[in-house]
């Protein structure tokens, strides 16, 4: 049973994840994102993180992606429009350069990796919420202090910044 | 076979980082190019979270938990920096944004 769950939610977060890249529309970028989010909380479970499977829901698929959908309908973007011809050479060298780095990261992965065993029927170590809490609340307490106060200031930033009042373009 | 060795999951994760970095490279739409650096971040955390399944500790997932609470301050100021441009300049391609260009 696991290896079916795993090899549906890899291929789904692969292939919605090229899609994603590859796609014209930024709003079906989105939903292959967020179909790429499932996917990925799917697998996070396999590894017996639970908490942060359902987390990976919320925040990412729900929270984030509907920031993402609201500025994309506030923008009101159209199709991306085609690249003029002479810059055609910028999209050949980032293509070049991502295959090389996939090309190093998986072959470091697969030389190096042999030896970290392989995930069985059982889940390991689960993160329940009451084992992530007891963590978070004594080990990672000053940590998940500075986690609110930047989250406080990334509210305030959002709001100065998408306010309407700005300085005038001379 | 009824075990996935581990390293599955880190390919996984190293396929979606190499996918997220040609998104950037790749695309001149602003929002896309945010999108793919999400998706690189959760490539990130598959890491932490394999690696916190080999050693059944739990410190990888709470690094997983600060990583998804930075990306959440990210998106939205980087999507309040996208309207606010929008609104200057009218457009959301990185390559028409050149106003630094010397």
């Amino acid at each position: 049973m696991i290896p079916i769950l795993f090899f549906l939610f890899a291929g789904l977060a692969i292939a919605a994840a090229l899609l994603m890249v590859t796609h014209k529309n930024p709003v079906y970028c989105a939903i292959f994102l967020i179909i790429t989010f499932f996917a990925l909380a799917g697998l996070y479970f396999l590894l017996g993180a639970q908490f942060l499977s359902v987390v990976q829901v919320i925040v990412y698929a729900g929270a984030i992606m509907v920031l993402f959908v609201f500025v994309i309908m506030l923008l009101n973007l159209s199709e991306e429009a085609r690249l003029p011809a002479g810059r055609s050479y910028q999209t050949g060298f980032g293509i070049a350069f991502a295959a090389i780095l996939a090309v190093q990261l998986l072959v470091m992965v697969a030389a190096g990796t042999r030896l970290i065993g392989s995930l069985t029927g059982e889940a390991p170590a689960s993160g329940t919420v009451e084992k992530l809490g007891a963590t978070l609340f004594s080990t990672y307490l000053y940590p998940f202090e500075v986690a609110s106060v930047l989250l406080l200031t990334g509210i305030v930033g959002a709001i100065i910044l998408g306010s309407k009042k700005l300085p005038k373009e001379q | 076979m009824n075990a996935i060795p581990l390293d599955y999951f880190l390919l996984v994760a190293a396929a979606l980082f190499a996918i997220g970095v040609a998104g950037v490279l790749v695309r001149r739409n602003a929002l896309i190019i945010l999108m793919s650096i999400e998706l690189m971040l959760n490539a990130v955390n598959l890491t932490f979270i394999t690696f916190a399944a080999r050693w059944q500790a739990l410190d990888g997932q709470l690094f997983v938990f600060f990583i998804m609470a930075v990306a959440a301050a990210e998106v939205a100021v980087g999507l309040a920096v996208i309207i606010s441009v929008f609104r200057l300049r009218g457009t959301v391609q990185v390559d028409e944004i050149n106003l630094l260009k010397g």
